[in-house]
């Protein structure tokens, strides 16, 4: 069933390539439907009371160099492969709708992202996690670089030399950590259940965590390692950003539960504090700009990057409450930040400008576009009611517990998160609405791509619980290693 | 007194027999038959019988030549790369303008005794030997580099080639006449024992010879700071002829380095591993920064190459069983990723007035996305980026260097890997991100633009793109496949590592 998974995406994008112009952006995207449904399968077919991992499958792959294929679910990744597949067919769908030079290869690459992506959420061998990890690049770097706006080839290449920094470092780590962990004599494997049960010394796992750290601090990004993001948001086509910003970024925090925390325990608490500074840093840092921005992308854009401070800050609580809230709040943020780009294309659409200066007036005439855009905003803000502030709730009590004076920096946050939110919102949607805006109502297909979303962010500000009980065996046994 | 005649193993010389008849078959061939058909295919059925042979005799583990040559599995992998790469280079040649211009039959016949001094020299066992096969794989590339009459930059980069490598081969000379002054035998076997008794670093006659000897095989690997020669002989070359320096002279000398450093050199691995260590790293440093101002293909894949001989030292270095393997699954993969983008810069070089240069590839995922697209694969393998065999290539080093504490070497692999990136990607943003050029106007002037180095338009004899093009989809099929199955290659390439294990 994984394996079905994984490789739907790129055969369906493949065979996209073969198809006439106009068929192909529909049959990559009928492609991921078929992964949203086996999506919707395994969530359904999950046993919430295990957590170990489920649908294994485990192949040797390359025997020489101790690499297996090994793939499963847990309660950590099971809602991020959700996610995954349930906002790629959207950003396909929103790009089918629309005129694309050169569709074939745009879809192809949007096919390789998506089993790239779902690669790294499933793989449970560190070797191959690392791979898929440095595979997602590659798309996105030809994404952004061929279809992206002005100085698209020096953001793209910024983005990628940023981000492969990290993961090549990752990659020595990687195998360091393997060979380490053998036994003299011993097979190699880079298994990370086998790998976690041989602990290295405390100096080795200094500095591995901070190879795979940097790594994931880069994908994130966090403050001081986000160099790469404002060009690359300025310059990525939306639905490309909104997948880049939704579920990329959270790769990044993903690999802190599945790789740090289990495999380098000891320096997980020794690293905790300065973590935790690189946490609300971002916060700040990320709340501060996205009310200083004019430009719609980079406020959505910084407004992630306090938001995965957050998810950050709720890991490295080390506790299970944090954890859960982090995973939690990884899956509402995605699903808000999805809409959110979606929404800004069709605004630019609309007024010609991402700019917010030219923007306003924009639910006049578009009731349902700003009914559509105020759920979304009012989750992105963590208003009470909404899963974003059961998951905030859950990271706050983490941090309560672990350690408070951080908690107190990171209530902070949620105020600073009300004042972006709603200040994008009012001056796209209220205000007068300058000249050359055309407030126009969203078109019916764009609408059936976003009601869903919003439907699923509805269904889970009424019932988180849903997604709590689920992850909680696995994210408290992740936590619960480093006692 | 009976005479005894010496036993001569026909079957594990077959492969270096059929080659030499092959050579004097061509040069007659182009003697008597002048069309552009019967003298590359006479190369080609040259090529394709002894890499049969080769194969055949696969799995033998022999001495030869009363111990001169080895037949062993590095030997025939090694063998099998270069026969590839020259094959390559007789289907590049065709419409090649120097091949017209120095003649069909001796163009192809010092192509086939390059590769014959490279059959040989993956066999060397001993000083002399390895010394003839060296030169018998240079001398006729020296020719080859300035065989392009008519271009003053192809006979610069010939007479270039020629002083440089005459000079690293005099210093790899006196190194080894030392060596056998230190060790009193010629023999890589019996050098291990001579040294034995007092050790390398005991014996400064060995020492310097030693020291010699490995610049000099730098000079032909082109390992930083001895590859001045190298951007300047690649561009100038034909290229064809660089196709086949950048892959298959490597790839030999590479063999021999790796025989001498271990079946001769091979027990006292942690008197030399730092100072060879170290060349690894300036390799990897130089070769990467410098290729990052390039806008010449030819010259920015020479400074990758020095790069990739630079990761590839460090599997020789760390001289254990794993290192061997990683050295010569790199080298296999290197070889299909530089003969895809070759391949597809001979084609540009005669379509576009742009020669080399970096605009001749602009928009060409646009225009020829079949033409882009092994271009693209190539430029992600040498970057090592996944689903590649670079990528599995650059994961086997590093695994090398690790696991025998070379772990900063690791991270000098991927430190330079970063650096490459650089370029690499201005390759693919080029090929995908970038409109075409109509010609070699500047469009803001409208004044012609000064040729580029080397990039004068080449009057071909016909572009051939058809035949060129599917040799670069093959490898770059060919780089993909093993990046994502592959194990078959490292079977193969832990066969070489295997027959030499013995010595380590």
């Amino acid at each position: 069933m994984l394996n079905l998974l994984l490789s739907l995406p790129l055969a369906a994008g493949v065979v996209a390539c073969a198809m006439p112009r106009r068929a192909a952006g529909w049959v990559a995207s009928a492609g991921s439907l078929g992964v949203l449904g086996l999506a919707i399968a395994l969530v359904a077919g999950f046993d919430a009371s295990a957590d170990g991992l489920q649908h294994s499958v485990d192949v040797s792959w390359i025997p020489g160099l101790g690499v297996r294929y090994a793939l499963g679910v847990d309660g950590l990744s099971l809602f991020l492969v959700a996610l995954t597949a349930l906002v790629w067919p959207a950003a396909m769908i929103f790009s089918a709708l629309r005129e694309i030079e050169r569709p074939r290869l745009y879809f192809l690459m949007l096919a390789l992202a998506e089993s790239a992506t779902l690669g790294a959420f499933l793989a449970q061998d560190l070797l191959l996690f690392v791979l898929f990890f440095d595979l997602m690049l590659v798309p996105f770097y030809f994404l952004i670089g061929a279809w992206g706006g002005a100085n698209r080839v020096p953001a793209t290449t910024k983005m990628i030399v940023y981000t492969l920094v990290g993961s090549l470092l990752m990659l020595v780590a990687a195998i360091a950590t393997a060979i380490l962990a053998t036994p003299a004599g011993g097979q190699l494997t880079f298994s990370i259940a086998a790998l976690q049960s041989h602990l290295l010394s405390t100096g080795s796992q200094y500095w591995l965590f901070c190879f795979f750290a940097a790594a994931f601090l880069v994908k994130m990004p966090a403050f001081l390692l986000h160099g790469w993001m404002a060009d690359a948001y300025r310059a990525a086509p939306l639905p490309v950003l909104a997948l880049l910003s939704g579920v990329l970024s959270k790769v990044g925090a993903y690999g802190f539960l599945r790789v740090a925390l289990p495999l380098f325990p000891q320096a997980t608490t020794h690293f905790q504090e300065l973590i935790l500074v690189v946490a609300l840093a971002s916060i700040l840092y990320g709340s501060a700009m996205a009310f200083t921005q004019t430009n719609v992308r980079l406020i959505a854009g910084y407004s992630s990057i306090a938001q995965l401070g957050f998810i950050t800050a709720g890991i490295f609580s080390l506790r299970p409450d944090g954890a859960n809230g982090a995973v939690l709040q990884m899956v509402n943020h995605g699903l808000v930040v999805v809409p959110v780009f979606l929404i800004i294309a069709v605004l630019y659409e609309r007024a010609g400008s991402e700019d917010l200066g030219r923007l306003g007036g924009m639910a006049m005439r578009a009731p349902v576009l700003a009914a559509l855009f105020l759920v979304v905003t009012l989750a992105t803000l963590a208003m009470p009611g909404s899963a974003n502030f059961v998951g905030e709730l859950y990271i706050l009590i983490g941090l309560f517990q672990a350690k408070i004076v951080y908690a107190f920096v990171a209530s902070i946050g949620v105020a600073l998160a009300a004042f972006y939110a709603l200040r994008l919102y009012q001056r796209t949607m209220h205000n007068r609405a300058p000249e050359g805006v055309e407030s126009r109502e969203i078109g019916w297909r764009d609408g059936l791509v976003l009601a869903p979303l919003v439907a699923c962010i509805v269904a889970l500000a009424l019932y988180p619980q849903f997604i709590l009980h689920r992850i909680d065996p696995s994210t408290s046994a992740k936590v619960a290693l480093r006692r | 007194m009976n005479f005894h005649a010496p036993h001569i193993d026909y079957a594990a010389l077959s492969p270096v027999l059929a080659l030499t008849v092959g050579i004097c078959i061509v040069l007659l061939g182009g003697l008597v038959r002048r069309d552009r058909v019967v003298v590359p295919l006479l190369t080609l059925l040259t090529l394709g019988i002894t890499a049969g042979l080769c194969i055949w005799q696969f799995g033998e583990r022999k001495d030869l030549v009363t111990g001169a040559l080895r037949l062993d599995e590095l030997a025939i992998a090694i063998a099998l790369i270069a026969l590839t790469a020259a094959a390559f280079t007789v289907v590049l040649s065709l419409g090649e303008p120097a091949a017209e211009q120095s003649g069909r039959g001796e163009y192809h016949a010092l192509l086939l005794g390059s590769v014959l001094g490279m059959v040989l020299l993956a066999q060397a066992q001993n000083l002399v030997s390895f010394f003839v096969a060296l030169e018998l794989l240079s001398i006729p590339l020296y020719v080859l580099c300035g065989s392009n009459l008519r271009r003053a930059p192809s006979l610069e980069s010939g007479l270039k080639y020629l002083i440089v490598g005459s000079l690293g081969s005099a210093t790899l000379l006196y190194g080894l006449a030392l060596i056998y002054g230190g060790s009193g035998s010629t023999d890589f076997n019996a050098i291990a024992a001579g040294i034995g008794k007092a050790g390398v670093l005991g014996d400064p006659l060995i020492l310097i010879g030693i020291a010699l000897a490995a610049t000099g095989l730098a000079f032909k690997i082109s390992i930083a700071p001895f590859h001045q020669w190298t951007p300047d002989v690649y561009e100038g070359a034909p290229t064809p002829i660089t196709a086949f320096m950048a892959v298959a002279t490597k790839a030999a000398a590479f063999a021999v380095f790796i025989r001498f450093f271990e079946v001769a050199l091979g027990p006292e691995s942690g008197d030399w591993d730092v100072a060879l260590a170290v060349l690894a790293a300036i390799s990897i440093v130089v070769g990467n920064v410098g290729a990052l101002g390039q806008s010449s293909l030819k010259r920015l894949l020479g400074y990758s190459g020095v790069a990739q001989a630079g990761y590839m030292l460090v599997g020789l270095l760390v001289a254990t069983k794993l290192g061997i393997d990683a050295l010569v699954f790199y080298l296999l993969g290197y070889t299909v990723m530089n003969l895809a983008a070759f391949a597809v810069i001979v084609i540009r070089e005669r379509e576009t007035p742009f020669g080399d240069d970096i605009h001749a590839i602009e928009g060409l995922g646009r225009e020829r996305p079949l033409l882009a697209w092994p271009l693209t694969i190539s430029m992600l393998g040498l970057a090592g980026l996944p689903g590649t065999v670079g990528f599995i290539g650059k994961l086997y080093l590093i695994e090398a260097a690790v696991k025998d504490s070379f772990t900063w070497l690791g991270v000098a692999i991927v430190i330079g890997t970063m650096v490459s990136l650089a370029y690499y990607l201005r390759v693919i943003a080029a090929v995908w991100m970038t409109p075409g050029r109509e010609s070699a106007r500047d469009p803001a002037t409208g004044a012609e633009l000064p040729a580029m180095a080397g990039g004068e338009t080449i009057e071909a004899g016909g572009v051939h793109a058809v035949p060129i093009g599917l040799l670069a989809g093959l490898a770059a099929a060919a780089t993909i496949t093993f990046g994502v199955i592959p194990q078959p290659l490292i079977d193969f390439a832990s066969n070489a590592g295997q027959a030499l294990a013995a010595f380590l």
